[in-house]
């Protein structure tokens, strides 16, 4: 890891927690959604975030998004925190941080054609005369390959694909720096995931982007990212280069998690794979470390003493054994 | 092996505002007693129309069948009187594993009562009479198949299941929703199980779990499977063979190590090639998948072919057999292990 960028984001004990109401309205509890992350993201770099359903790692995007308050930590974007910033202030911030949910053609109005979907950004953040905004609208699309014709037609004109596209242009009409994908290729095939993925990196080239990839496929995060943080419960369990911690998980959650992804060609992962249940309820936390319930190596101590990220072979693992 | 299912030059139109899309175009499918078949392709291509057609619920309003046929041990359906179908092959002798667990139980009737309202029809204990919907239910039957529901629900690993069969949908986790499908599609003592993406919406572990739950019992109880993905992943973990579909046709149809070792057809090196690998590199296929109301001529996906030639364009090629039990319906396989150029 070189030390020398100095991080576009880091998050310092990051919490998100959710108040449990009874039907009365009464609070009855925490769901502990994010429970204390911390991450670095440099410049220029792809940070994978993958974890099952439930483990937080939407949440903790839409924390960095400033769609939820942090409930305590700090969020620092390029050396500033933003966690706690007052509306106006936090504005200001909001161009340079985006966030792509899953299919970003579902999110264009209906009634509206794709040029004023491309202006209003512009509008709503920028100064800009209607003249230069038609050339910046024109440089992006073309960027996300469409062509110009393309600015007076409707969504429902164009395909899904160019749907989705058009999703992006209007996300990067602001030139963000940080881009959020929120499990951007669940549910595509594969042939056209291979397009999205490939799309997604060539705009990274062009825009010097810098983006988090949240996903719950292993086998795309490894292609798109650098490093990679995998979350369980809340908590980030590793944390690394993803080429280290593939070739040698050190958690064995992380070792269960790549053991299911079915790997064509190979032996059958079914007659191997070994974990056992399903996650717990994140409203009613293990104590002690969160995967003992279901973990193989777990011992007494695991469940009185919650392990700490330390530093293991290149990379951050949070587990008394690793 | 024995034939089980065979489907025969099945087409299937369906009304849209812009005329008959041709969702399905003479397909063949053979499924042999005791095997597990995946039927792959991208989303559109027609795989869920095929399993529905095979179990004969294909919305009446739009779906219209031009011809074809689907024998299933030896009779042809299509052809068959409809009330017999229902009452001895759907849900009976075919039985289906729904993508989505979360909608396919009422949310509102304890699973008990659920299982058990399936098991007053389709048990295969019962001699199942006409329909009435307040027929009688004899005890000593409905204790039998009690019984066997208590039985399988431990054997798809159900913590507690007389518990179990009090409680309501919503307090089973996603996973344990979709074992009491795989446990509903077995109690009638099916031949042939078709599941529809039964894992999509699951986490890897879980995934794999279900899986191998699936794979044990299906083979533990000699019951075909017809599973349907766009997942190949899955398809390599499950299968004895897989179908690919593109576009409404069958491409080809392979064992499953020759299907991801040595794949003849351009679509399907194209489609293996697009999964993401260790190395990084990422290759898509250029072009998009047809409409299916002005599909294009002969073999459909000529446009996006590299090997195409002018006969792609006019013909569609019959099924040519490779070897054992791989057939691919090209005019120009490939012969080369996969990853080797396409």
């Amino acid at each position: 890891m070189s030390a020398t960028a100095a991080p576009l984001l880091e998050l310092v004990d990051l919490a998100r927690h959710f108040p449990v109401r009874s039907a009365f309205g009464r609070r009855v509890g925490w769901l502990r959604a994010v429970d204390g992350v911390s991450l670095q993201v440099r410049p220029g770099e792809t940070l994978g975030l993958v974890g099952e359903s439930g483990c937080g790692k939407s949440t903790l995007g839409k924390t960095v998004m400033g769609i939820y308050t942090p409930t305590a930590g700090e969020i620092r974007f390029s050396g500033r925190e933003i966690g706690r910033l007052p509306r106006r202030a936090r504005r200001a911030v909001a161009k340079d941080l985006q966030y792509v949910y899953q299919d970003p053609g579902a999110s264009l109005d209906p009634r509206w054609k794709v040029r004023p979907l491309l202006h209003e950004p512009l509008l709503i953040h920028t100064t800009l005369t209607r003249a230069e905004r038609d050339r910046e609208v024109g440089a992006i699309l073309a960027a996300v390959g469409l062509p110009d014709a393309h600015l007076d037609l409707y969504p429902h004109e164009l395909s899904g694909g160019q749907q989705r596209r058009v999703g992006l242009a209007r996300i990067l009409t602001l030139r963000p720096r940080l881009v959020i994908l929120d499990e951007p290729t669940s549910g595509l095939d594969v042939s056209v995931q291979a397009s999205v993925l490939k799309l997604f990196r060539s705009l990274q080239e062009t825009f010097a982007l810098t983006y988090v990839f949240i996903s719950h496929d292993l086998s795309v995060v490894r292609v798109m990212c650098e490093s990679i943080a995998v979350m369980y419960l809340g908590k980030i369990v590793e944390r690394g280069p993803t080429a280290r911690v593939f070739e040698a998980p050190r958690h064995p959650y992380t070792r269960s998690l790549l053991a299911a992804v079915p790997r064509i060609g190979g032996r059958r992962v079914i007659q191997d794979f070994a974990l056992e249940g399903e996650p717990p309820n994140p409203r009613d936390i293990p104590t002690g470390c969160r995967f003992r319930t279901r973990c193989p190596l777990a011992q007494a101590r695991c469940a009185e003493e919650e392990p700490a990220l330390r530093p293991v072979d290149g990379r951050a693992v949070a587990c008394h054994f690793a | 092996m024995a034939e089980l299912l065979a489907v025969r030059g099945l087409r299937v139109d369906f009304a849209t505002d812009r005329g008959p899309a041709q969702v399905l175009d003479g397909i063949n499918l053979d499924v042999a007693a005791g095997e597990v078949v995946g039927l792959v392709g991208e989303s559109g291509c027609g795989k869920t129309t095929l399993a529905r057609a095979i179990l004969g619920v294909l919305p009446e309003s739009a779906a219209r069948i031009r011809g074809g046929e689907v024998r299933f041990r030896g009779v042809d359906l299509l052809r068959q009187d409809p009330a017999a179908v229902n009452e001895q092959v759907r849900g009976r002798a075919i039985t289906f594993i729904p993508q989505d667990p979360f909608t396919s139980f009422s949310p509102l009737f304890q699973v008990g009562t659920q299982i058990m309202d399936l098991m007053k029809w389709k048990s295969p204990r019962g001699r199942v009479r006409p329909a009435a919907l307040f027929g009688r239910y004899p005890r000593a039957r409905r204790r039998a198949d009690r019984e066997a529901v208590l039985d399988t629900l431990r054997a798809v690993q159900i913590p507690e299941p007389t518990r179990a069969l009090r409680r309501l949908p919503h307090e089973f986790s996603g996973g344990q929703r979709q074992r009491l499908m795989i446990a509903m599609a077995l109690l009638p003592e099916p031949d042939l199980i078709i599941a529809d993406e039964p894992t999509t919406a699951l986490d890897v572990t879980i995934q794999a779990q279900i899986l191998r739950l699936l794979r044990a019992l299906v083979k533990e109880r000699g019951v075909s499977v017809l599973f349907t993905t766009h997942d190949l992943g899955t398809a390599h973990e499950l299968c004895d063979r897989v179908v690919v579909m593109y576009a409404g046709q069958e491409m080809e149809a392979a064992p499953t190590d020759a299907f991801f070792g040595r794949p003849a057809h351009p679509y399907t090196r194209r489609l293996l090639a697009s999964v993401p690998g260790p190395e990084g590199e990422i290759r898509d296929i250029p072009g998009e998948v047809p409409s299916l109301v002005a599909p294009p001529a002969g073999c459909r996906f000529h446009p996006r072919c590299d090997h195409a030639t002018a006969e792609c364009r006019v013909e569609r090629p019959g099924p040519r057999d490779l070897a054992d039990g791989h057939s691919v319906r090209c005019h120009h396989p490939v012969d080369a292990p996969a990853g080797a150029g396409t």
